[in-house]
């Protein structure tokens, strides 16, 4: 219950971080490769990753072992689903992930559980459910690289991936 | 790979026999494997005697295979061959009894070593009673030279069954997986390798992340999860051929495959819309049956060893707990009730016991209780320990241990242990890279 609570007080810090534009990552270890990238003085392509990224941000949080929408999350995704709108032919992939702490195959099912949750607010806010599509990595492929409580909570998120 | 795998595949043991007339004598000379700590019985294990020089290496090395499988399995102390007295390099002398029981040596392992006029070794060994004077038993077998550690662990095996009165399992094989690279960008890899290590070899190449595999009890085959297409599904690995096919293929991500007893089956999870539920797969005709219709996740779900039911672990509660059921699916029971949350259930081969993960207290366990839920026993606790499997004589446990990693990636190494179900004998098994996700084969015989 104690490590729920600081949990949920970690992605709460972190979604404060998040939701704050522009969305930049969060600051300290870098963000999956060719996820985070781009970031610079590049020109952002319209419709692409880096733009949804800097326009809604690409990811919402989650607190352990749950896959409700928080409040916060719910305004990243209401971005996402006016972003995706403005390009309606954009496809895109919604990856659930989980943090290590939970086994395998659990972890792979609740991954699937949160890229669930976001695609069902998305399809909600008007989006055509055959625009979506999702799949879980589980606890296979962690944003941050760290057994740590700040680590955990970055892991534990659904990524918005352009197709 | 394929060659060398059809090769090992293929080695047939020939012409074994009883080298003593007569029934096997009771001895009094036993472990009783059943209590807590057991005193490792004091066992000399020479050389086999050889002729030519390949033979005699052959000896030395056939011995020393037998030698370190005993001593895994914390039931049997090897003594020091520069100890021995007596030079048994000639099969069939009586051994100098006195001498053995001069260095406290209570069993005695002799045999010997030829090659036969078409190149395949002739292996022969007694096991004696040093106290009793008395052969325990002894076998002869007809192999290929390649196959010689097939022959030490059968060798191991008929030991550790005369001496425990329990089935070995050192001739046996773990499929696993592989891991190398950062975390993020994890490669992993299906593996196989005998059960002490020896003949490690890699199945795929990569590519493409694959998790969870478990062997067939019957046939050659592997199944587990693959995300080849960028698609997470079931798939069956063939390891004589090589051949891989997705068996799993309906709408939503399939994972979380075992095989039916019979190995006509497979039994997994099926996600779909934010739910998993649990299907069985038949592999004749390639029909699902669903078996739980939760709006929860069901998973992990595995066979008792006579296929009447499944147990398996679900959230319907509230939190992650096993639940047991019909394998023709239906209500299920629950039968975790000790603090935290329960995962990965997987039955014993004998049928009394259940193992598990555990995750209380932000640690991890691996535990075993009796198919009720009763008699909970904790065998090991760390940082993450997970995915007990059982060797098959269901005596002891293979796990993966994961130890934390810091934020600069250091750290978070992943290995494989084997445990007893006693909880004692906690050893590392030596594998070439990172592993996890270990599966026990059925004894190869």
């Amino acid at each position: 219950m104690h490590a729920k609570i600081i949990g949920l007080l970690g992605a709460l810090l972190l979604l404060a971080a998040c939701s704050s534009p522009p969305p930049e990552p969060p600051a300290g270890p870098p963000g999956p490769p060719g996820g985070a990238g781009g970031i610079g003085s590049r020109s952002i392509v319209p419709g692409s990753q880096q733009d949804l990224e800097a326009t809604a941000g690409d990811r919402v949080f989650f607190a352990f072992d749950r896959s409700d929408i928080t409040p916060e999350s719910q305004q990243i995704l209401t971005r996402q689903a006016d972003w995706l709108r403005r390009y309606p032919n954009v496809t895109v992939t919604i990856e659930g992930h989980c943090d290590e702490r939970g086994t395998r195959e659990y972890n792979l099912a609740l991954g699937e559980r949160r890229a669930q949750a976001v695609k069902n607010v998305l399809v909600a806010s008007g989006i055509p459910a055959s625009r979506i599509s999702t799949i879980s990595y589980g606890k296979e492929r962690p944003a941050v690289v760290g057994s740590t409580e700040e680590a955990h909570a970055q892991n534990r998120r659904a990524v918005t991936v352009v197709n | 790979m394929k060659r060398q795998c059809a090769i090992l595949a293929g080695a047939v043991i020939a012409a074994f026999a009883i080298l003593h007339s007569g029934g096997p004598v009771r001895a009094e000379l036993r472990i009783d494997i059943t209590s807590g700590k057991v005193e490792p019985m004091p066992i000399a294990i020479p050389a086999l005697a050889g002729g030519a020089p390949n033979e005699s290496q052959a000896g030395q090395d056939l011995a020393g295979v037998v030698s370190a499988d005993l001593e895994r399995s914390g039931l049997f102390r090897p003594l020091d061959p520069r100890s021995f007295i007596q030079n048994v390099s000639v099969f069939d002398i009586q051994p100098r009894f006195g001498d053995w029981r001069q260095i406290n040596a209570q069993a005695l392992v002799t045999g010997s070593v030829k090659t036969q006029g078409d190149g395949r070794l002739r292996v022969e060994f007694r096991l004696w009673d040093v106290f009793a004077e008395q052969q325990l038993t002894g076998y002869g077998y007809t192999t290929t030279q390649q196959n010689w550690r097939r022959i030490a662990h059968i060798i191991a095996d008929e030991i550790y069954k005369r001496i425990t009165g329990e089935e070995g399992y050192f001739d046996t094989r773990i499929v696993y997986i592989s891991e190398a690279g950062s975390p993020e960008k994890r490669i992993k890899r299906l593996a196989i390798m005998d059960q002490d290590g020896a003949n490690n070899r890699f199945l795929t190449d990569g590519r493409t992340l694959v998790l969870t595999p478990r062997f067939s009890p019957t046939s050659q085959e592997i199944t587990y999860l693959s995300y080849a297409n960028g698609s997470p599904r079931v798939y069956l690995f063939n390891i004589d051929t090589g051949q891989q096919e997705v068996v799993g293929d309906f709408p939503g991500m399939t994972f979380a495959p075992r095989f039916s007893p019979d190995g006509n089956r497979v039994v997994l999870s099926r996600a779909e819309n934010g739910v998993s539920n649990l299907f069985a797969l038949d592999l004749r005709t390639r029909r699902p049956t669903r078996l739980t219709d939760s709006q929860a996740i069901d998973t992990s779900p595995c066979f008792a060893p006579d296929g009447s039911k499944i147990v398996f672990n679900s959230d319907r509660g509230g939190s992650q707990q096993l639940y047991v059921m019909s394998a023709a699916g239906g209500d299920a029971r629950r039968i975790s009730f000790g603090s935290g949350k329960y995962g990965t259930p997987v039955w014993s081969p004998r049928g009394d016991l259940i193992a598990f993960t555990k995750i209380d207290s932000g640690s991890f366990f691996i535990g075993v209780m009796r198919p009720d839920g009763s008699g909970e026993r904790l065998l090991t606790r760390d940082f993450l320990v997970e995915g007990p499997t059982w060797a098959p004589n269901g005596r002891v446990l293979m796990y993966f241990r994961q130890s934390p990693t810091d934020s600069r990636g250091h750290g978070g190494s992943v290995r494989l242990y084997s445990i007893d179900l006693t909880g004692s004998n906690q050893r590392e098994v030596t594998t070439p890279q990172d592993a996890s996700d270990p599966a026990w084969s059925p004894l190869l015989r």
